[in-house]
């Protein structure tokens, strides 16, 4: 009968159909912005905790009406910048919730698992992710650094490359982020941006702390030894412009050690010079500059250190570079204290850099671990004897010249100090910064310490007491 | 087997279903009770019943109609009940009073060509059936569309259901009348075949009431199901391709003028052309945005009795009228293609049965009845699914047995009725 083929017809019509937007099209259907679904699926999950080196919670899913999850912050703005938040209603994620969304939403095994899951009835859940952070020395530096106004810490273990510390004000409480007109607030000029995580996104000139990196090349290119004689007196013409010494104060010739010891900028200057454009960027590049830091962490979350013009990456054998004056840590540099850290960790570490990461392990439901981050080296940017010499320099900073006021009782430590000048000349705005490892013959910490504007205050009496705290709380 | 043994074991996987159905939604609300048994029982009792009675009252009816709505009935109460627990309550009661209706219908119907008589008497309570609707105070208006009356403290009831099985009737008996004359009368201009112009007339006010339909009540798709049937009927009637060609291109003629100019209707056409515009989805675009969404949420197997999302985390309605307009949807999100698919097979035997009820019918009337009956129902269950599938614009009308809604559950049982009653009649044995 010809009238049933048609409506045979009508319903195959039906059939494609169905078809078309279940499977054919369904990828660009579930993918369309208009689409809720994703997002309503995502308040289902029950997302997995974030914990810190020592079990305490930093980010856990608490249940919300109607079989819904919401997320809590047990320790409030503290872990605000590593942890980051995930707010469903901004239907946006940040740091360790960004980077490890695969895993702390569940979607991180294989589709037979999950269809395994699916037919045993098992409700989506999350993997847990434990972290390498230390809740009670990242108290202490959010607190020193708050006294300051603006600044970040980044403590990492050298032997590893474990992140300890990672600590950024101002900051936010991520519990709150998700209210109305919070974010919007924290995003507004003159809030002191609170979201920029200023470990990874902000860079800073380095200063003097920068002079461990020219150290540490003009050693190990075997063009100079710590006991070579160099010319410290004030002012010196570097690159045709005049460069002073700190208080213009002339030190004669003295050694690569002692100039060190007491930041002697015109020495710094010359090695600079003498080393050139080149090998100074091989050794920076080595040390991980002019890329992103190698850390598990969102790659948006984190800027690229090195010489920068109008925010935008300038090589080092650019003419627009004096490489005299980035020897001392001025010039275009614009560097992370994450970098920072990972330069004083090579050399804490015997010359090689590990790569650093704020994820130990991650445990799945039923408490399996299901992924291990091993410690790997990420580059051996000098070797073992000049990461020895340069250890030696740093020790002498603390314990004779810039950087004393990071002496621990019992405890060796080295560091180097860095003040870097901003703002118009004469207004005495400083950018004080401290970068250290310890104990010195052993070394279990590196950290950098960058305090984002100081009136007149140096490296060595504003950031190496904060620096002088942290090492404090993980070593003792 | 006899006709109604094979009727029996055929209702064996329907109760089956609903007993499954109702086990699985109640696992996923994580409390397996008994009430799942007890609504499996309830269902098997009511449908032995309706068994027994057919037993009694129709020995040589078709076997199958009835297992085939036993089991889409039970799938649309496990769809419903899924939705809305207080819902499926009330389907389950409209059940109840449905089964009195059909052997009502059965016991004082039992010679349906009497109906014959009342044609235009049913013809005229149809029509009035349809504008009831647009009466100021009792109208309802949902989607734009106007298909509901008002029973204050009662339900919305949808005059389309019953006016549906009423234009049959009509169009059955008037068909037989003038069949002769249509075919008989047929002259030939510019190689069509048209039928003679003073039974012309008739036909011509038919396609007009389905037009006017269309601007009074509104909706594309009754007034396409209404003008469906007819055509299927005039076919069955005149075996005259060309009539139905001609019937086509003055439907389509008009709903294309309509789709132009009546705001309305525009409105429709435009959402149908481009579900998906970011411009009209928080207003006339949102529904079937949604349907499709939730369909390609679906995917191939579907997410499983209870996982689709139906509301907003505020409580809003993620997807729209899910047990009713837009149940075809909901069954696609949580049975996926799959089940989709099942289940307009099992429209496709219905159809097929009806069909054969109508082959096998000895007098042309029973015959064009039998036709008009399964066409409409036929068309109603592309008209939803195609509504709420993008095939054509979106209208409010129910998915025969499965969607929840008083009218239609009634009006489908009698519309069963029916064509039992014809197939009774056609196997009988002389």
């Amino acid at each position: 009968m010809r009238l049933f083929g048609v409506i045979v017809l009508l319903f195959a019509l039906l059939v494609a159909w169905t078809s078309r937007w279940t499977v054919f099209d369904a990828k660009a259907l579930r993918d369309n912005a208009l689409n809720a679904r994703p997002l309503i699926a995502q308040l289902h999950v029950r997302r997995g905790a974030i914990l810190a080196g020592d079990g305490t919670v930093l980010a856990r899913s608490v249940r919300g009406p109607r079989g819904t999850y919401g997320r809590s912050y047990p320790t409030g703005s503290l872990f605000g910048h590593p942890v980051g938040y995930s707010d469903v209603s901004l239907g946006q994620l940040s740091g360790i919730e960004r980077y490890r969304n695969d895993v702390l939403s569940g979607q991180g095994g294989s589709e037979l698992g999950s269809l395994a899951d699916q037919l045993q009835g098992k409700r989506q859940q999350g993997d847990t992710v434990i972290t390498t952070l230390d809740p009670a020395a990242q108290r202490i530096a959010e607190q020193q650094l708050a006294g300051t106004g603006a600044g970040a810490v980044v403590a990492l273990d050298p032997r590893t490359g474990a992140v300890r510390v990672m600590a950024s004000t101002p900051g936010y409480d991520p519990n709150t982020i998700g209210k109305p007109g919070v974010f919007r607030a924290l995003n507004s000029a003159g809030s002191g941006a609170p979201l920029l995580d200023r470990a990874t996104q902000s860079s800073y000139a380095p200063g003097s702390t920068f002079k461990v990196v020219t150290a540490a090349a003009a050693i190990d290119a075997g063009r100079y030894t710590p006991d070579s004689v160099v010319n410290g007196d004030s002012p010196k013409t570097i690159s045709g412009v005049p460069m002073h010494n700190d208080l213009n104060t002339s030190w004669g010739d003295i050694s690569l050690s002692t100039a060190m010891t007491n930041s002697v900028n015109t020495v710094f200057g010359q090695i600079g010079e003498a080393l050139g454009k080149r090998t100074m960027a091989d050794y920076m590049r080595r040390f991980g500059f002019y890329r992103r830091p190698p850390l598990d962490y969102p790659a948006d979350e984190m800027l690229a250190s090195g010489e920068r013009l109008n925010g935008r990456l300038l090589p080092v054998q650019s003419p627009q570079v004096d490489v005299g004056r980035m020897a001392i840590g001025q010039d275009k540099l614009a560097v992370t204290p994450m970098q920072m850290a990972m330069v004083v960790a090579a050399i804490a570490n015997g010359g090689r850099l590990m790569a650093p990461h704020l994820t130990d392990r991650v445990v799945d439901p039923d408490g399996r671990t299901v992924m291990r981050v091993a410690p790997s080296v990420w580059s051996t940017p000098i070797s073992a004897r000049t990461a020895a010499e340069v250890n030696q320099m740093m020790r002498n900073v603390v314990e004779s010249g810039t950087g004393t006021a990071v002496q621990l009782p019992g405890i060796q430590v080295a560091g180097k100090t860095g003040t870097a000048e901003i703002g118009t000349l004469g207004a005495n705005l400083t950018q004080p910064s401290f970068v250290a490892f310890a104990p010195a013959d052993n070394p279990r910490i590196a950290i950098a310490v960058t305090v984002e504007r100081s009136q007149g205050g140096f490296g060595g009496t504003v950031a190496a007491p904060i620096a002088r705290a942290v090492l404090e709380a993980l070593l003792r | 087997m006899s006709a109604r043994n094979r009727e029996l074991l055929g209702l064996i996987p329907a109760s089956l279903l609903v007993t499954a159905g109702f086990a699985a939604v109640f696992i996923q609300q994580g409390s397996l009770s008994n009430v799942s048994l007890t609504y499996g029982a309830i269902f098997l009792g009511l449908c032995v019943a309706a068994h027994v009675f057919l037993r009694i009252a129709l020995p040589y009816a078709d076997p199958y109609l009835f297992p085939l709505v036993a089991v889409l009935a039970c799938f649309g109460l496990v769809m419903v009940y899924r939705v809305d627990v207080t819902l499926a309550r009330q389907q389950a009661q409209w059940f109840v009073v449905a089964l009195g209706l059909f052997v009502a219908t059965v016991v004082f119907v039992r010679d349906y060509r009497k109906l014959e008589q009342y044609r235009y008497l049913i013809a005229a309570g149809s029509l009035a059936l349809l504008v009831l609707p647009r009466l100021p105070g009792i109208g309802a208006q949902v989607n734009g569309a106007y298909l509901g009356v008002r029973i204050p403290g009662v339900f919305v009831f949808q005059p389309t259901e019953f006016a549906k099985i009423g234009i049959v009737v009509f169009l059955a008996s008037y068909l037989r009348d003038t069949r002769q004359v249509l075919v008989a009368g047929a002259r030939r201009v510019a190689g069509i075949t048209l039928p003679p112009l003073k039974h012309f007339g008739p036909l011509l006010v038919i396609w007009g009431v389905a037009m006017l339909l269309l601007v009074v009540i509104r909706d594309l798709g009754s007034s396409l199901m209404f003008f469906g049937a007819f055509l299927a009927l005039l076919y069955v009637a005149t075996s005259r391709l060309s009539f139905v060609v001609v019937g086509l291109l003055l439907f389509a003629g008009g709903a294309w003028y309509l789709g132009t100019h009546v705001p309305h209707v525009v409105d429709r056409v435009d959402v149908w052309l481009d579900p998906l515009d970011a411009s009209r989805y928080r207003s006339t675009g949102y529904q079937i945005a949604n349907s499709l969404f939730a369909q390609a949420d679906g995917g191939l197997l579907g997410r499983g009795f209870g996982q689709a999302f139906l509301v907003t985390p505020n409580g809003g309605a993620l997807l729209p009228a899910p047990q009713t307009d837009l149940i075809y949807a909901v069954i696609v999100n949580e049975l996926g293609l799959a089940g989709a698919v099942a289940v307009l097979v099992t429209y496709l035997l219905f159809v097929q049965r009806g069909f054969k009820i109508a082959l096998l019918a000895r007098d042309s009337f029973s015959t064009l009845l039998a036709v008009g009956l399964t066409a409409v129902f036929a068309l109603q269950v592309f008209v939803i699914v195609g509504g709420v599938t993008n095939v054509i614009p979106l209208t409010g009308v129910t998915l025969p047995f499965v969607s929840y809604g008083g009218s239609s559950i009634l009006a489908n049982f009698v519309l069963l009725a029916l064509l039992l009653l014809v197939s009774d009649r056609a196997r009988r044995p002389s």
